[in-house]
């Protein structure tokens, strides 16, 4: 039996530089525009969505209605319902911290728990990368509203690494899966409605075309699966 | 305090949208949500990856030249030494010098 505390510390730890800074940038952010320590804190506790966070900062200073706070957040964070269902299976039966790793299911803990080999591990596990991920974010950002803008070093494009995580996932799946079909589809949709709808809106066309997509191949090819 | 009704409106709906997929199939799971439930998280990365770099304009060689590099790096070297850290670590250190020093 491996140690579920221990792999996933050392699985956070690809997070670890990406929320650092991230997580900075928003602490930073959010300061330059007046909001100081517990607005930075209640966010990154409460929210922790790190893209949400940053349309976040524009609403709070705007002063926005409410309504187009609701919006927003559903137009941004959306693509969570692809992990919920994604993890289903995974998470229902959990009996420790389930509740909890729902609630922190971020585009990066996805990406690790997604994927995850849980042979000789137990599903706490899931429970801890959770954790251990959203306390890097909240360590950034409280760093980054602190201490405001001071990194010793130019930070710009260390967000890639997020990118670069992602990346190695979908080639990870590549060689796990021997049905590429879908994911070729998804990358030709993604990008499709990139290029004709536009970076604020393709999102949420793209989901629905994929979901359609699905459905499409497994009705073409009769899958029957529990 | 209008700032902390908002921060308490992103974050319910946050977490409505996470918790949501689980409230409706609490019970029983269909079998076509297990299907995308089997199928989604391969292609969610993959149209994450799209979201992540939504922002490369092809409007110049230059502004999408870091971008591409950084990408093929991480793939290439993924799938020549299968470590995780280091597809992270070297594509993204490559990708900050490519854009701070040489674009």
């Amino acid at each position: 039996m491996k140690n579920a505390i221990k792999e996933a510390f050392r699985d956070s730890l690809h997070i670890l530089p990406g929320y650092l800074v991230l997580g900075l940038g928003f602490g930073v952010l959010m300061g330059s525009r007046g909001f100081g320590f517990l607005p930075v804190l209640l966010s990154s506790v409460f929210i922790y969505a790190g893209s949400m966070q940053y349309v976040g900062v524009d609403l709070l200073s705007s002063s926005a209605s409410l309504i187009t706070a609701f919006f927003m957040t559903v137009m941004v964070n959306i693509r969570h319902l692809f992990y919920g269902i994604g993890m289903l299976k995974k998470y229902r039966d959990m009996k420790m911290g389930k509740l909890y790793s729902i609630f922190a299911l971020t585009d990066e803990t996805f990406s690790l728990v997604c994927n995850k080999d849980m042979s000789g591990l137990d599903e706490s596990y899931y429970f801890y990368v959770s954790l251990f991920d959203q306390i890097w974010w909240v360590s950034g950002s409280l760093l980054g509203s602190i201490l405001g803008d001071v990194l010793p070093f130019d930070s710009a494009g260390i967000d890639f690494s997020m990118t670069a995580l992602f990346i190695v996932i979908v080639v990870e799946q590549w060689k796990a899966n021997k049905d590429h079909l879908p994911v070729i589809l998804t990358f030709l949709i993604s990008i499709s409605c990139l290029i004709l709808f536009g970076r604020d809106d393709f999102l949420i066309l793209a989901m629905a075309l994929i979901v359609i997509m699905l459905m499409g191949i497994r009705k073409i090819r009769g899958e029957k699966d529990a | 305090m209008h700032s902390y009704l908002l921060i308490f409106v992103m974050a319910l709906t946050t977490m409505a949208i996470r918790f949501l997929p689980f409230v409706i199939f609490r019970d029983k799971t269909p079998a076509l949500i297990s299907y995308l439930g089997k199928v989604l998280p391969y292609c969610a990365m993959a149209m994450l990856v799209v979201f992540c770099l939504k922002d490369v304009s092809f409007s110049s060689v230059n502004s999408f030249l870091p971008e591409m590099i950084g990408v093929m790096t991480a793939i290439l070297l993924h799938k020549w030494k299968h470590n995780t850290s280091l597809s992270i670590v070297v594509s993204t250190i490559l990708y900050m010098f490519l854009i701070q020093k040489i674009f």
